[in-house]
């Protein structure tokens, strides 16, 4: 099986006035199908401009990158965008939900941007609302909702056209416990259902649900390494109380 | 186990496997069930230190059975400890130790040291995931104390992050 993302020497150098500052220097990275990676790292180690780059939201400045085994960092702007309908999910921190269509239709919108048939958006819309607790929230307005629902809502509508992969930068930054517990079941669900994901976190908890992480220093990989999963048992036993 | 059972006597008397009973209703899952044996010697301890006093009750076609209740030098004892603040966690981090003095033995170089310590709390975090999922929310000191946990580890991650970033 082929990779669903792999990215060859990637570079970001953004120009700050007349000073070249590095962000990503040389990144290879290789996602298979299924797997869920997480990127964590110190602020400024580069790992928001890297999957900003991975979904095409910002330009690299030299190297390679292929989703589902088709090179994409040379697509024109359009053609990405087409390409992003289709394959990538996009979640960030700050929820950017459509203010002015229901919670229900911002999360049916990929599916039906996407091409699938109006009767399977809506059955995803269904299945995703309900997996999320927000069946009862369908007809509001983003507004009306708290930041942790939004950002459920935001969860929804980015696996709403079923992506190739799904792409989240510290996408339990704003919530509370409660909502990220949510957030973590509805993540670990998809992922067991076979949901490729890429996400930067600081979160831990998110983190511990991921396959692997990566961890990246002053834009380069400094590790990369499976998520080893060892103890059983109940608190008392899991947890030393001395 | 000495202060537990101290502070289960400070209810009411009682006998060695009632206390284990208690322990584990008390705590739920949150503490592995104590071993009978393991609270007959405590509380055989405690005696001998003079916190508690055993008195026997006759049972009829049964040996004698040992209640234990507690004096008021076992009061003042526990009294204290539940008074005094209670040390922080971490206040001396082995790791921490690891970090400082690696280069000296030119054994581990940090950034190395630092990220096996990352996957290791990533993996540990994980576990306590699981166990979230399966503990019952009812089960409410076990849930806390999963929370607690959890925290510490986050505090920990962010803490090596803070490391990394001025030492390696």
């Amino acid at each position: 099986m082929s990779a669903v993302l792999k990215t060859v020497n990637l570079v970001k150098i953004y120009q700050d006035g007349a000073i070249p500052v590095p962000a990503v220097r040389g990144v290879d990275l290789q996602v298979e199908p299924g797997e869920f990676v997480a990127i964590m790292g110190p602020s400024g180690s580069g790992k928001s401009t890297l999957v900003h780059m991975l979904g095409g939201l910002d330009a690299r400045t030299s190297g390679e990158i292929w989703l589902d085994g088709k090179r994409v960092d040379t697509l024109s702007e359009s053609a990405w965008a087409l390409l992003r309908r289709k394959k990538v999910g996009f979640v960030f921190q700050f929820f950017n939900l459509v203010a002015n269509m229901t919670v229900g239709d911002n999360v049916e919108l990929p599916a039906l941007l996407a091409g699938v048939s109006p009767k399977v958006a809506r059955e995803r819309r269904e299945s995703l609302l309900g997996a999320l607790d927000l069946t009862d929230r369908a007809d509001a307005a983003p507004a009306q909702l708290s930041g942790g629902e939004q950002q459920r809502v935001a969860l929804a509508r980015a696996l709403a056209n079923q992506p190739s992969l799904l792409l989240a930068d510290e996408p339990t930054g704003n919530l509370d416990s409660r909502n990220t517990r949510d957030v973590l079941r509805l993540l670990g669900k998809v992922h067991k259902e076979g949901q490729s994901i890429v996400m930067v976190t600081h979160d831990a908890r998110v983190a511990a649900l991921a396959d692997r992480v990566v961890s990246l220093f002053d834009g380069e990989v400094v590790d990369d390494g499976r998520i080893a999963r060892r103890r059983r048992g109940t608190a008392g036993e899991v947890i030393d109380l001395r | 186990m000495r202060l537990h059972l101290l502070a289960l006597l400070a209810k009411e008397p009682a006998h060695g496997y009632e206390l284990k009973q208690a322990l584990e209703q008390t705590f739920g899952s949150a503490y592995p069930s104590p071993n009978i044996g393991q609270v007959y010697v405590t509380l055989g301890r405690l005696e001998k230190d003079g916190l508690v006093r055993a008195v026997d009750v006759e049972q009829s076609n049964r040996p004698n059975k040992k209640v234990y209740y507690l004096t008021a030098k076992g009061r003042d004892h526990l009294t204290t400890w539940v008074d005094e603040p209670t040390e922080g966690p971490r206040v001396r981090d082995e790791f921490f130790m690891k970090l400082v003095l690696a280069p000296l033995t030119g054994i581990a170089d940090r950034m190395a040291l630092i990220n096996r310590q990352r996957r290791h709390y990533l993996s540990l975090m994980s576990d306590l995931n699981d166990l979230l999922n399966r503990t019952s929310p009812s089960d409410r000191v076990a849930m806390l104390l999963i929370e607690g946990a959890m925290l510490h580890l986050q505090a920990d991650l962010d803490w090596l992050e803070r490391c990394q970033e001025d030492l390696a």
